[in-house]
Formats: structure tokens, C-alpha cells, sequence
């Protein structure tokens, strides 16, 4: 335990709990699928439990949860317009499950799904095929125009195509890229001014006193990763929206 | 604030009056200014509305993403095509500019697709529910 102190990125190990072997296939029960599990319980049980009341005026928990909802609609809303708000329990559940994943991931020794590419990649990927899917069953070869610019010479046509087909494809890649980057460096930044503290503490006096700095810097960090959990839940959210958006109106 | 007299109440004595428009002046340049504020601050949130750190990775992903898929999309061609490594240099090069062009985009520089579309569109009314506001991402 003392080695994994200095390590800031031991805590994204992952661990199987339960090997499961489907033919060639490892998928065993590892920590990630366990903290999603949480994720999922936990989102679940505090929607249900905080509206079971429904009372007129609500008590806390329910406003919370009320709260999130006119937040998420709100944001669906402005992005997509009213024929997005078909989207709304994908779009819901998608920032209900990213913030609860981050915040999870703020408590110690709790392991941080979105610091894995993968996770986020698999969401963005979601939202993505979900884009490309409904706006090819909605209108059809149409929405391929969304890559066609207007007004732009002939000659160049194939050419903006093409870096429009590449700017779409990156999409998915960024979304969770910004996800996932930060997660993962606020968790090692994190993690390694905690270090800090622990390695200048054990040189005696003159080191206690010093590592008073970085723990002050921890504690400081440790307020930012809570706004960067819901900043970038936010951001997941606000992003999809837009996607939705291009394959709502794509704009023949 | 509760009973407010008209302006023209007779019966009103002159400092009263004076207190009223006084008020209204000052109630007046408070909502002024809350606005003013409110407007800068939607300003600024659209603009900054995070951390330089938040701000960095946000660019940075947009580009390295173009970069990436153009990279991946040209070892691919190369890959079942054999023309390594041609596909690779183009696609390279086409993917730093979906990079730069991501970059613009997500920093309200250059309009997105779908809503330059939308706007080059309003003159047959298709739809006339759009608006167009879009939040910087």
C-alpha cells in the first residue's frame, strides 16, 4: 500500500471480481463494471426515491431531482428545439449517468469510470450512431447534405466534403477525449499533490510545515474536480444536443 | 411599494413625490445595470465559461481528434488499397485541417454545418420554428 501511494496511476487499475470467459471472449466482472452498476443504482434510486413524494411543494431531494430535469429539458430544449425532446430520456440518462459516475469518482478508493477512454468513448458512440442512424431514417440521403456545404466553388466541393466527413467522424473522438482528459488528469493532479503531503511529512519537522502548501493545493483541487465533474457532464449534455440537433434539422 | 399614489395625486405633499421619483429613478438603474451584468456575464459564459484548463483540453481535442480520424481513415485506405504510404500523407493533411476547422467551430469562428445550411435556407421558409441560437459549445 505504501508503494501505491506514490503512484498516482494505480487507482485506474482495473481489477476482475468475477473472471467470466464467453468463448475467446474475457468478460469478467471487473471494478469498471461495478461502478457502473453503482452509477446505474445510484442514479436510479435517488430519481425514484426523491420524486416518490410528490408532493406539491417539493422538500429538497425532490427539487434536486426536478431541478435536473428542467436543467437537461432546458438545455435539449434551446439546442434541438421541440422536436428534440424525443431525445429526452436518452439525453437524460446520459448526464444523469455521467455526473453520477464522476461524482462517484470523487469519493476515495471509489474507482473513476470516466477516466477510462473507452467508457466515454462507447457513450459518445451512442450519441453518435444515434445521430447518424435517426437523421438517415428521417431524411434519408439528405442528410448526407450536412457535409455538402453551399456556396462554395465547384471545384473545391470534394475537397470541403472530404474535411467535413473527417470534422464528423472526429466528433465522437473528441467528445470523449474532453470527457475522459479530464477526469484522468484531475484525478492524477489530484492524487499526486496528495502524494506530496505524505512524502514531505515523513522528513520531519521542516517538511511537515512544508507540506502544508500542497495540502492546502489538494484541498483547493478537490473543490475544482467537483465543478469539473459537473462542467463536464454538462458539456457531454450540451454537446449531444447539438449532434442531435444536426440530424434533427439537418438542413437540406 | 405597497400603495403606490399616481403621479398626478393632488393630495401628496412634495418631498413624498420627490421620494417616489427618486425611487423609480434609482429602481430604474438597478435593472439597468442587473441587465447590463446579466448580458456581460451571458457573454462571458459563452465564452470562457470554464477553467483555462477546461478551455485547453476542449481545443486540444477538437484538433487532436481531426488529426487522428484523418490519420486513421489514410492508414486504412493504405491498409486494403497497398498504396502506402499516399493515403496516409493526404488524409494526414486533410485531417489537420478538420482539426483547425474543429477548433474554429467549437470557438464560434466559423459557423457549423448544419446551422450555415439553415441560415443560407430561411428564404423558402422550410421551417420557420428555427432559430438558429445554437449555445457555443
Amino acid at each position: 500500500m505504501a508503494a501505491d501511494k506514490v503512484d498516482p496511476i494505480h487507482q485506474f487499475h482495473i481489477t476482475k471480481i468475477l473472471p467470466i470467459n464467453v468463448g475467446h471472449y474475457d468478460v469478467s466482472f471487473t471494478n469498471s463494471s461495478l461502478f457502473m452498476a453503482m452509477t446505474v443504482i445510484a442514479a436510479t434510486a435517488f430519481l425514484i426515491l426523491a420524486t416518490s413524494g410528490r408532493s406539491m411543494v417539493p422538500n429538497r431531494w425532490q427539487l434536486v431531482a426536478e431541478m435536473s430535469y428542467s436543467f437537461v429539458a432546458n438545455t435539449l430544449r434551446d439546442a434541438a428545439g421541440k422536436a428534440g425532446m424525443k431525445f429526452f430520456p436518452m439525453v437524460f440518462s446520459l448526464f444523469m449517468f455521467v455526473l453520477v459516475a464522476n461524482l462517484l469518482g470523487m469519493i476515495p478508493y471509489f474507482f473513476t469510470i470516466t477516466s477510462h477512454i473507452i467508457v466515454t468513448f462507447c457513450l459518445a458512440m451512442l450519441v453518435i450512431s444515434t445521430v447518424v442512424i435517426y437523421g438517415i431514417w428521417k431524411h434519408g440521403f439528405h442528410f448526407f447534405g450536412l457535409f455538402v456545404p453551399s456556396g462554395v466553388p465547384a471545384a473545391l466541393v470534394p475537397l470541403v466534403t472530404m474535411i467535413e466527413v473527417i470534422s464528423f467522424l472526429s466528433r465522437p473522438i473528441s467528445l470523449s477525449v474532453r470527457l475522459f482528459a479530464n477526469m484522468l488528469a484531475g484525478h492524477i493532479t489530484l492524487k499526486v499533490f496528495a502524494g506530496f503531503v505524505v512524502t514531505l511529512s515523513a522528513a520531519g519537522v521542516a517538511g511537515m510545515a512544508g507540506a502544508v502548501l500542497p495540502l492546502a493545493m489538494a484541498v483547493a483541487l478537490t473543490a475544482l474536480e467537483f465543478l469539473v465533474a459537473f462542467l463536464q457532464a454538462y458539456v457531454f449534455t450540451v454537446l449531444t444536443c447539438m449532434y442531435l440537433n444536426d440530424a434533427i434539422h439537418p438542413g437540406h | 411599494m405597497v400603495e403606490r399614489p399616481t403621479d398626478a395625486s393632488p393630495g401628496g405633499p412634495g418631498s413624498s413625490k420627490d421620494d417616489e421619483e427618486e425611487l423609480a429613478r434609482r429602481l430604474e438603474r438597478l435593472g439597468e445595470s442587473l441587465e447590463t451584468r446579466r448580458a456581460a456575464e451571458e457573454a462571458e459564459n459563452r465564452k470562457g465559461r470554464s477553467s483555462g484548463f477546461a478551455q485547453a483540453t476542449k481545443v486540444a481535442s477538437e484538433f487532436v481528434a481531426g488529426v487522428i480520424v484523418g490519420a486513421g481513415i489514410g492508414w486504412g485506405i493504405d491498409k486494403a488499397a497497398g498504396t502506402s504510404p499516399w493515403a496516409l500523407i493526404v488524409f494526414l493533411l486533410l485531417g489537420f485541417a478538420a482539426g483547425v476547422l474543429n477548433v474554429l467551430r467549437s470557438e464560434g469562428v466559423v459557423a457549423d454545418a448544419g446551422a450555415r445550411l439553415r441560415e443560407a435556407e430561411p428564404k423558402e421558409t422550410r421551417r420557420p420554428d428555427r432559430d438558429g441560437d445554437r449555445p457555443a459549445p
